[in-house]
């Protein structure tokens, strides 16, 4: 077991708290570092893809997990960043311009989006963002000229200052800096105080602008940076499939971004991780089952929506911190191994609190 | 001009009823438990494919076939109750959200499994045939959908207004810690409102199958629905029904006097219209609390 013993205010809002996870985390930047070298290129496209999915899980994360406001209209954001830098790509821009402008642009459209969402609460915001998604997903279909429309349109692969990027190998790089960055710069934000902000809007509205904190502020930036991380994470999918098209960014996309932040735990940065990977890997491990399983079962159409929704069911009633709850259970089961008391995470009974009156 | 007006008002009523029927369905959910039933277009899916199994491959006569096919789906919507919504009492109304979103991939992947992907077709003793006045021709199916929903709205009202188990229905809406107080079994009336709601659903599925095609996907007319409720204010049932006709009658007119795409966007720039002008629906039951 491990006491740290606070002498210090500053020592709150350290990113690295101790010793042991400075060492566990450069081991692991290591092994990410070394693990192209050795994999197979299926798999290191796959951990691209991962990384990918970790910064757009990351975006929703800091709305949904820490904000407290569900979207269920992310996926138009990832469409908005991917095709915004395909088309900036197209018309002649320097990937490195076009990364920024197109993760700022969606950024700027999340913000102004959540200038009428201000006002929504709970049901209604993720229905208002869900009727977004739905009319961008039109626009993108029918603005042909610039987003090609039903055809859609390729992205030229990457390059930075001369040197192409668009191998395997080398993409995997990009990414992984990119959702280092994003991770810092999110865990950065949440121990200043517009992210404490943001952690109070979810508590408690009330207690928020009792303390002196502007709603309407709080929530458009949240859904800002929201936004542009989302937009980010598009334009790395449309490097990483180099072609785009509307039926890539539907609902079942936010639904799958959703389940990432759920399933991985809701409310930390470790979740957003293990919600990745869970997501990521689930499509394959699925392919597995259904050779594994009698073929009558295998072969069913809807099978793997089915199983992502069953986990989404069993997850939410039985484990509602997600992965990473489970796994602060076993860590602390074998810090405190013969003394572990099951009572410590026992859920307690609750009671409905209406939302009527707010 | 008229008659072609006319015509399509009359084909939005009954599309619009049908969103109507599945928006009464989460908004009884939403009064009583506070819960948003994500799956309750799914639901009506899985009533339309009961049906498709007692009138179709039963052959069962249309009468006992309907009355069967609502007895399944109470049952059903009672077992999704008591086995998937009552632990989720007490959590954060988006974890609830999140459960039913997954439970409506469920019932799809079951639908699936059972009934297969492809589109089926109810027989109805109404089908096919046509009322016309003049210019104007009207299905008959598109005649019962209308009376259907009438019908099921006037049974709902007499329901809520002069039973006693409906009584304490309105009651666990409107307070639940009050109802407990009063003696009121609200766990066992959670159960009730989510067999009636999901026998709402499959009559609208019964209703709406004639006129579309049963297949599992057709449960996203859930979303279509879900803009009428919030449009009708989310809390109030005539609102729900007054929300889904709306969005029904703007559709047609939007899909032959819009350009091609609107059509399918018109529900949901109707929703942000009115969240924009008011944000609690049309006919809301939220209250703002000052600090």
């Amino acid at each position: 077991m491990r006491f740290i013993f606070k002498t210090r205010y500053e020592q709150d809002s350290r990113l690295i708290k101790h010793r042991g996870q400075l060492f566990w985390y450069a081991l692991l930047l290591l092994t990410l570092l070394v693990a192209p070298l050795v994999l197979d290129r299926f798999y290191v496209g796959e951990i691209s893809f991962v990384f990918i999915y970790a910064i757009a899980g990351l975006g929703l994360m800091l709305l949904t997990g820490y904000t407290g406001q569900v979207s269920l209209g992310h996926a138009a954001f990832l469409a908005i960043g991917a095709y915004a830098h395909a088309y900036l790509l197209a018309k002649g821009l320097p990937f490195i311009v076009s990364l920024p402008a197109a993760t700022i642009l969606t950024g700027v459209v999340g913000a102004i989006v959540a200038i009428p969402a201000l006002r929504l609460v709970g049901i209604y915001l993720a229905i208002a963002t869900l009727a977004f998604l739905i009319i961008v997903e039109q626009v993108i279909t029918r603005w042909v000229s610039v987003t090609g429309g039903g055809r859609g349109m390729l992205v030229e692969p990457v390059e930075i200052f001369g040197v192409a990027l668009s191998s395997p190998g080398r993409f995997y790089f990009l990414c992984l800096v990119l959702l280092v960055l994003s991770l810092l710069g999110v865990m950065n934000l949440l121990r200043a105080p517009t992210g404490r902000a943001m952690l109070a809007v979810r508590d408690s509205e009330i207690a928020a602008r009792s303390m002196g904190i502007n709603l309407a502020r709080t929530k458009a930036t949240a859904f800002g940076i929201s936004a542009a991380l989302t937009g980010l994470a598009g334009v790395l999918m449309a490097h990483h499939t180099g072609y785009i098209s509307p039926e890539a960014f539907t609902l079942t996309i936010s639904i799958q971004l959703l389940l990432l932040i759920v399933v991985g735990g809701l409310g930390s940065l470790h979740g957003v991780i293990f919600g990745a990977i869970f997501v990521g890997f689930l499509p394959q491990g699925i392919a597995l089952l259904r050779d594994v399983l009698p073929p009558a079962v295998g072969q069913l159409p809807g099978l793997e929506p089915g199983i992502f929704g069953l986990i989404l069911i069993l997850f939410l009633m039985f484990e509602p911190h997600g992965i990473y709850g489970q796994w602060r259970k076993v860590r602390q089961f074998f810090s405190e191994l013969p003394l572990y008391r099951k009572a410590t995470y026992k859920r307690q009974k609750t009671y409905l609190r209406t939302e009527r009156v707010r | 001009m008229t008659s072609e007006v006319l015509q399509l008002l009359i084909s939005g009523i009954s599309q619009g009823c049908v969103y109507g029927l599945v928006a009464l369905g989460f908004v009884l959910i939403y009064k009583a438990t506070e819960m948003v039933n994500f799956a309750q277009g799914d639901l009506m899916m899985f009533g339309a494919f009961v049906a498709y199994t007692f009138l179709d491959v039963l052959a069962w006569p249309f009468f006992w076939a309907v009355l069967a096919t609502v007895v399944v789906m109470a049952i059903v919507g009672i077992a999704v109750e008591r086995v998937f919504m009552r632990c989720m009492i007490g959590e954060p109304p988006f974890a609830a959200l999140m459960l039913t979103i997954g439970l409506g991939f469920l019932l799809r992947a079951v639908a699936g499994a059972i009934w297969g992907g492809e589109p089926r077709s109810i027989t109805t003793p109404y089908a096919g045939g046509v009322f016309s006045l003049g210019d104007l021709v009207v299905g008959y199916e598109n005649i019962a959908i209308v009376v259907g929903t009438a019908l099921l709205c006037l049974l709902l009202y007499l329901f809520f207004r002069f039973t006693s188990v409906g009584t304490a229905m309105q009651a666990a809406s409107q307070n639940q810690l009050a109802a407990y107080y009063v003696g009121i079994p609200v766990k066992r009336v959670f159960s009730l409102v989510w067999a009636i709601s999901a026998l709402i659903a499959a009559t609208a599925g019964i209703l709406i199958a004639p006129v579309s095609l049963v297949d599992p996907q057709l449960g996203f007319i859930g979303i279509k629905a879900f803009a009428a409720a919030i449009v009708g204010g989310f809390g109030s049932l005539p609102g729900a029904i007054i929300g889904g006709l709306i969005v029904g009658i703007a559709e047609q007119f939007a899909g032959l006097y819009l350009p091609p795409g609107f059509a399918d966007t018109t529900a949901y720039v109707i929703l942000l219209l009115v969240l924009l002008a008011r944000p609690e629906g049309l006919f809301s039951t939220m209250q703002q609390k000052k600090v």
